[in-house]
């Protein structure tokens, strides 16, 4: 195990090398998803505004 | 109308395609990291020393996978760019734009671990080797069509001038590839080729390929999970937006 994690003595370029992969992907996976809440809200922000003005919304299908 | 074109036309209706890969995704995501995972394991654990490298060379179980696709998510970003252009399919352009983070992140990791490798066997992280320029010239690329879609307000517009970038950047792919035939510098000539026998163990080759399916599956599953957002900011104003926008917040926030 010992000899595992030490890597031959390369065990800080071939760990980053491991952990800068996991990093980079998983925040570029994470990230999309506080987009996705963002956009949501907008959308429903956009509704709500339109609700309380009170009035049928225009220019729709009867 | 042919079953496979109307099939084709469905699949490119944005609720059809929202839902579709919104059950997809969460496939991908997991069998990627599975894949992944297995991946790793053969490659730190499994595989036997090299004989020249010692334990340093097993950063190629995540160098060289994530290398392929920064120029399979360019490919694949081009290819959609040139659809988006030709054909004005908005769907294509929804694809091409989310792949290229998705590529940038593949690339950036490539060049990281790259000089991480560079360190113990080259002695110095960076040289203006011919791979090492062109690689960096593609995470500019992938950069410049990131940059240029946001800073056009209109999404259509935006799309179509950074698909017009990516299209322009597929110079770069070749010179990527065969920078290490054309040059003759530090960086290794192709490990695994598709041509002929690969100069490697089979002990090593598995870790990699299965690795490189992986990172690819991964890349689709990212693919869909960007391409919805933007389906739901692009078509905000429609029906179907205004369903799922709802029913998230009938659920959680």
């Amino acid at each position: 195990m010992t000899e595992f994690i030490a890597m031959g003595g390369y065990a800080f370029y071939v760990w980053t090398s491991v952990a800068v992969f996991f990093g980079v992907l998983a925040a570029e996976a994470l990230a999309p998803l506080a987009q996705r809440r963002r956009v949501l809200s907008e959308i429903r922000g956009r509704l709500q505004r339109r609700a309380a003005r009170a009035q049928p919304p225009r220019g729709e299908a009867p | 109308m042919n079953i496979l074109l109307l099939w084709f036309h469905k699949l490119g209706s944005p609720p059809t395609f929202y839902r579709l890969a919104g059950l997809l995704l969460p496939w991908c995501y997991g069998i990627g990291l599975v894949l992944g995972l297995v991946a790793l394991y053969g490659g730190l654990v499994l595989a036997p020393r090299d004989y020249q490298q010692g334990d340093a060379y097993r950063i190629i179980f995540v160098h060289v996978p994530t290398a392929w696709m920064s120029l399979f998510a360019y490919a694949f970003m081009a290819a959609n760019a040139f659809i988006a252009l030709v054909w004005h399919i908005k769907l294509s352009e929804i694809l091409a734009i989310a792949s290229a983070p998705i590529g940038a992140a593949f690339t950036l990791i490539a060049l990281v671990t790259g000089a991480l490798w560079g360190k113990p066997m080259w002695g110095t992280w960076w040289t203006w080797d011919a791979r090492l320029t062109s690689e960096l010239v593609l995470l500019f690329l992938y950069l410049g069509v990131i940059g240029l879609n946001a800073a056009i307000e209109d999404r259509r517009q935006a799309a179509r001038a950074a698909g017009f970038l990516a299209l322009v950047g597929i110079v770069n792919l070749p010179i990527v590839h065969f920078s290490v035939n054309w040059w003759n510098t530090l960086h290794q000539g192709s490990t695994v080729r598709l041509m002929g026998p690969s100069k490697i163990d089979a002990a090593m080759v598995w870790p990699l390929l299965l690795m490189a399916l992986a990172t690819h599956i991964w890349f689709f599953g990212s693919v869909l999970m960007r391409a919805r957002i933007a389906l739901l900011q692009l078509e905000g104003g429609k029906d179907w937006v205004r369903r799922v926008a709802l029913d998230e917040g009938a659920g959680n926030d």
